[in-house]
């Protein structure tokens, strides 16, 4: 146990070491790429720190940011954590890309590498993008939506975060330190066996994912919980706004899928570790069991990314056209159909394992039924729009950019639920695409256009919208390129995974696809450049009074940003649509409110502390370093207890302080310039709305 | 409801199949066929005419109307057509709600009904009617390889997988390492191999031709090569190509069952087996044991070192001794 200070982590695992031992033109080659990710992690962090200490933000990075548990500012980082987590995994895709593009014969990665790439680019894009992009999308809104001051438990809501960030620092000191695993985002045993792969590689997927999914059940419990219990008077489950109603299914569903997964981790941590047998070829191991388990998680995860990215469409396209949702209360039943029948499907991601014809049917029907609720939903946003008046900002770019590639995504995913096809297309490119084809303008769009639509609201001014108009034009044009062709690949009979090929006949199409991938990137750059001018004319485009868009529910009746305690006064709910109820009665932006004193939670630095010492009791059980281990697993119980006995855990905001800011904000309010929708674009837009004019008929 | 039934009017549905047919004629420019686009047996040949069924069924009544009704909407109700009605509270109209259910209710138990007859009459397992007995081949999963061994004929091959024409080849597959899956696109579906287990696969080549054989299944750094020719031959060929094997073949016995076990493309494989492979990087076995795939599959379900019955061979192909051999031997998973 002490033989060796750092476990098994020797100089070798340096990503430079292979390259001086074996100069040969391949592994240089690999050697600079790998040398080159390292050192844009190691530089970044550098940066950072410089940074930070230059302008001496450390006191206000811990006191204002990290330890704090304002759902709001919570929020705001798990976006920023999923933004960065996106830039290295689509560069890692425009990677692949690239080697398939050349890979008639071999290409210029090695397999080994080529395996990393896309194990970690799926790894992270599912559980260091996407699930951190809407976890805090929700946590941003949905408290705001509900009329509540914060999520039920700040702490845990930190703790989660701190949680999710150690999972994705594990996979990005991966770069630098040893290999990532090679056995994709689904880590299949028993590939991923102590046998097969003995390295540090599966160890790494396996906390990276331990430490996100226990982030991710407290999370989804925070949420449940909240929306169960915090709602402002009057709101009804059947008022809730869309959004919300997402967000809680996607609560549900995580709090009932994530426990398998990190099950059925541990049993291969158990494996690896300790000679345990459940997913061994020998001795009674079977990795059929991790197979039903991960889908077990797997499936309903799907739909926890997707769910939410529905509500952020049903949002925005309501407040775009200017008009109620239609349908709500189908759209209601079709959420939480969706959010039902996503635990009964999982098989079909293995019709192939040799079971009966009776079961794959069953399950291909199943699979089917999603099309049913699926398709209501996207009729009754095409009906929300009859009869509105459609404004085509970037979400609305985004959501009907959206809902014309989602079809055909979810096209061929009836065709992969068939079994029948899905013997010939299972593992196959086809596959890949169709899995982008439903994640990309599915969620990824849904959450890029909630950074449009919220980011007002969270930072109180409004981001350049021809620069999102841009971004969005390359988003769907990328995809369309980069996905597309990979249908006609998979159907030639082209396996995913591939480093390399021997067919001619697929270079034409690889060729198109690197273009895409290329496109798709410059849409990603395309929204840095729009932030940066969007921070650089802010003054220009505040919207301190807080209602931007027109908006309807309750996020848009306080101020951007939202003060800490979110509401001076708790507001009462009469119907659907709270705040264009109140904006056409006159109840909004009421100065007379009763004020009281507001109780809001301390900082705490709980999540830090088990943050960090997550992470160095994962790198300690990756890399075999057990004295770390020991140590960093008795701070966390430590800390846990310390935490117990803290009395004081929350402070008081006076409600003159309240009545103070209160006041400002109706100052800005009466000085405001009501604005028509055709301007909202422009600088104008202070964010007081004029209401719509409702045209010759009505 | 065949493709060409569909009347001409339905442009949409050319277009979606555009991409399919596109794929096709790029596959068709191969020297071994591709894609089960270019269907060589009765299994592809059915998944290849449900797949076209399905896209035009869907693109005509799931994705045309979404193309046309939501440009449409998005027109004519954009902010500057004053002249458009705006109804800002309009939120439910019941029949419309009706249809919105029923529309997808009703293609989604259509589809159903058709999922479920097709899933019965194409399962992996289900023996391919015909008159001729089906053909038995046992497959092994190696890491980068597929061996095929023919118990009845007493010979295996690895990098070839040789048919009978219009006979029904009815295949067992076992994994000697991690989990992989067999295919041969143009000739059907896909099943895994998966190690202490046996799963079985049905299939039939209708032509004679060349056909790419892999795994789909990523298993490793040489899974890209793990490559296979599916040839189709006639049953005369057929028995032309058994009797090259067991005179050209690599003696089957437990030092080349080692080499194969180690982890290595085929090429290495047919490099480390000395000069006998086949023409195409291929290699021949003969005096092949009988219980070889069943011994594999209990060696790696159990864990515990090889053995091989002495009189397993002699019955098949009378030459006794060549794989009269009993010795424990590890196999090449443990590394």
């Amino acid at each position: 146990m002490l033989a060796h200070p750092f476990g098994r982590l020797r100089l070798q695992a340096l990503p430079f070491w292979d390259m001086l031992q074996h100069p040969s033109k391949g592994v240089v080659i690999n050697g600079i790429i790998a040398t080159g990710a390292a050192l844009m992690v190691v530089l970044g962090g550098i940066v950072t720190v410089a940074l930070i200490s230059r302008y001496r933000l450390w006191r206000v990075l811990w006191s204002q940011w990290l330890t704090s548990p304002d759902h709001k500012k919570i929020g705001v980082m798990y976006v920023v954590l999923a933004f960065v987590m996106l830039i290295r995994a689509l560069l890692e895709a425009l990677l692949m890309r690239a080697q398939q593009a050349y890979g008639l014969g071999g290409g210029f990665l090695t397999p080994n590498h080529f395996a990393q790439l896309f194990s970690t680019h799926g790894t992270i894009m599912i559980f260091f993008m996407a699930m951190p992009f809407l976890t805090g999308i929700i946590n941003y809104v949905m408290p705001l939506q509900i009329g509540a001051r914060d999520v039920s438990f700040p702490v845990l809501n930190s703790i989660s975060l701190a949680l999710t960030a150690a999972g994705a620092a594990l996979v990005m000191i991966s770069l630098v330190l040893g290999t990532f695993s090679t056995g994709g985002w689904l880590g299949y045993p028993p590939y991923t066996e102590a046998s097969f792969s003995p390295g540090v590689g599966p160890d790494y997927w396996i906390w990276a994912l331990t430490l996100s999914s226990l982030g991710s059940t407290f999370t989804g419990i925070n949420f449940a919980v909240t929306i169960y219990k915090k709602r402002a008077p009057g709101m009804t489950l059947m008022r809730l706004p869309l959004f919300t109603w997402t967000a809680l299914c996607t609560s549900i569903l995580m709090i009932f899928a994530m426990p398998p997964l990190t099950v059925a981790t541990a049993q291969l941590a158990l494996d690896r570790y300790l000679g345990f047998h459940f997913f061994t070829n020998d001795l009674g191991g079977n990795m059929m069991h991790f197979a039903n388990m991960f889908w077990l998680f797997g499936h309903p995860e799907v739909y926890i990314l997707i769910l939410p990215a529905f509500g952020v469409y049903s949002e925005t396209i309501s407040t775009f056209s200017g008009k109620a949702l239609f349908g709500y209360r189908s759209l209601v039943v079709a959420t939480m159909a969706i959010g039902v029948l996503s635990f009964t499907v999982w098989l079909h991601h293995f019709f192939t394992m040799g079971q009966g014809a009776d079961l794959n049917a069953a399950f291909g029907v199943a699979t089917m039924l999603i099309g049913i609720p699926t398709g209501v939903k996207i009729y009754d946003w095409m009906w929300t729009m009859f009869r509105g008046r459609i404004r085509f900002s970037v979400p609305m770019i985004y959501a009907m950019g959206f809902m014309l590639l989602f079809v055909l995504g979810g096209l061929s995913g009836v065709l992969l639920a068939d079994p029948v096809i899905d013997y010939q297309v299972h593992n196959s490119v086809f596959l890949v695409a169709h899995f982008h084809n439903v994640a990309v303008p599915g969620l990824l769009f849904g959450m890029i256009a909630a950074y449009h639509f919220w980011f007002p609201k969270a930072f109180g001014f409004r981001l350049d919208e021809r620069g999102g108009k841009v971004s969005a034009v390359c988003w769907i044009l990328g995809f369309m390129l980069a996905f597309f062709p990979l249908y006609a690949l998979g159907l030639m009979g082209m396996p995913r995974r591939t480093v390399a090929y021997t067919e001619p006949a697929y270079v034409p199409l690889e060729t198109v696809a690197f273009f895409g991938a290329i496109l798709v990137v410059a849409a990603l750059c395309a929204l840095g450049v729009q932030l940066w001018v969007s921070i650089k004319h802010r003054h220009a485009n505040r919207v301190f009074v807080g209602d931007p868009w027109d908006g309807r529910s309750l996020e848009w009746s306080i101020s951007a940003p939202p003060p800490e305690y979110n509401f001076a006064a708790i507001p009462v709910v009469t119907d659907r649509d709270a705040f264009t109820v109140m904006k056409e009665s006159g109840a909004a932006y009421t100065a007379a409110v009763p004020f009281e004193d507001i109780e809001v939670p301390r900082n705490s630095a709980l999540g830090p502390v088990l943050g960090a010492a997550g992470f160095a009791i994962a790198f300690g059980l990756v890399w075999h370093i057990w004295w770390m281990v020991i140590i960093f697993g008795t701070i966390v119980i430590t800390a846990m207890i310390v935490r117990g006995f803290a009395r004081n855990t929350s402070r008081v905001v006076t409600a003159e302080e309240v009545r103070r800011q209160h006041q400002h904000w109706m100052d800005a309010v009466a000085r405001a310039e009501p604005i028509a929708r055709d301007k909202e674009t422009t600088s104008a837009n202070e964010g007081l709305a004029m209401p719509i004019d409702t045209g010759a008929e009505q | 409801m065949g493709f060409k039934s569909i009347g001409r009017g339905t442009r949409v549905a050319i277009a979606a199949t555009g991409l399919l047919e596109l794929a096709s004629s790029l596959a068709g420019c191969s020297s071994v066929r591709l894609g089960f686009l270019d269907p060589h047996g009765p299994v592809a040949q059915s998944q290849h005419d449900q797949l076209l069924d399905v896209v035009v069924l869907l693109a005509i009544f799931v994705a045309l109307p979404i193309f046309v009704i939501l440009p449409w909407f998005a027109w004519r109700y954009r902010y500057r057509a004053r002249r458009a009605r705006y109804a800002p509270k309009w939120s439910y109209y019941g029949p419309l709600e009706v249809a919105t259910w029923g529309g997808p209710l009703v293609i989604v138990a259509l589809l159903s009904i058709l999922v479920w007859r097709s899933t019965h009459a194409l399962d992996p397992y289900r023996r391919i009617a015909s008159s001729v007995a089906p053909m038995r081949v046992e497959v092994i999963g190696y890491d980068w390889k597929w061996l095929f061994i023919y118990p009845d004929e007493g010979v295996a091959s690895i990098g070839e997988l040789a048919l009978p024409v219009g006979r029904p080849i009815a295949l067992t597959l076992t994994s000697a390492t991690v989990m992989q899956s067999l295919q041969i696109p143009a000739l059907g579906s896909q099943i895994y191999a998966m190690g202490g287990m046996v799963t079985q696969l049905n299939l039939e080549a209708s032509e004679a031709g060349r056909f790419l054989g892999e795994n789909t299944m990523y298993n490793g750094d040489g899974f890209h090569q793990q490559h296979f020719t599916a040839v189709a031959m006639t049953p005369t060929a057929f028995l032309g190509w058994v009797r090259h094997a067991r005179t050209q073949g690599v003696p089957m016995n437990l030092s080349a069952l080692a080499l194969i076990a180690r982890r290595s493309t085929q090429g290495e494989l047919v490099a480390a087996l000395t000069s006998r492979g086949a023409a195409g990087g291929s290699v021949y076995f003969k005096d092949v044991p009988a219980s070889l795939f069943s011994a594999v599959v209990a060696t790696t379900g159990t864990g515990k070192p090889m053995t091989i019955p002495a009189d397993s061979a002699a019955a098949t192909n009378g030459t006794p001794g060549a794989a009269a051999t009993t010795a424990d031997m590890p196999m090449g998973q443990r590394r």
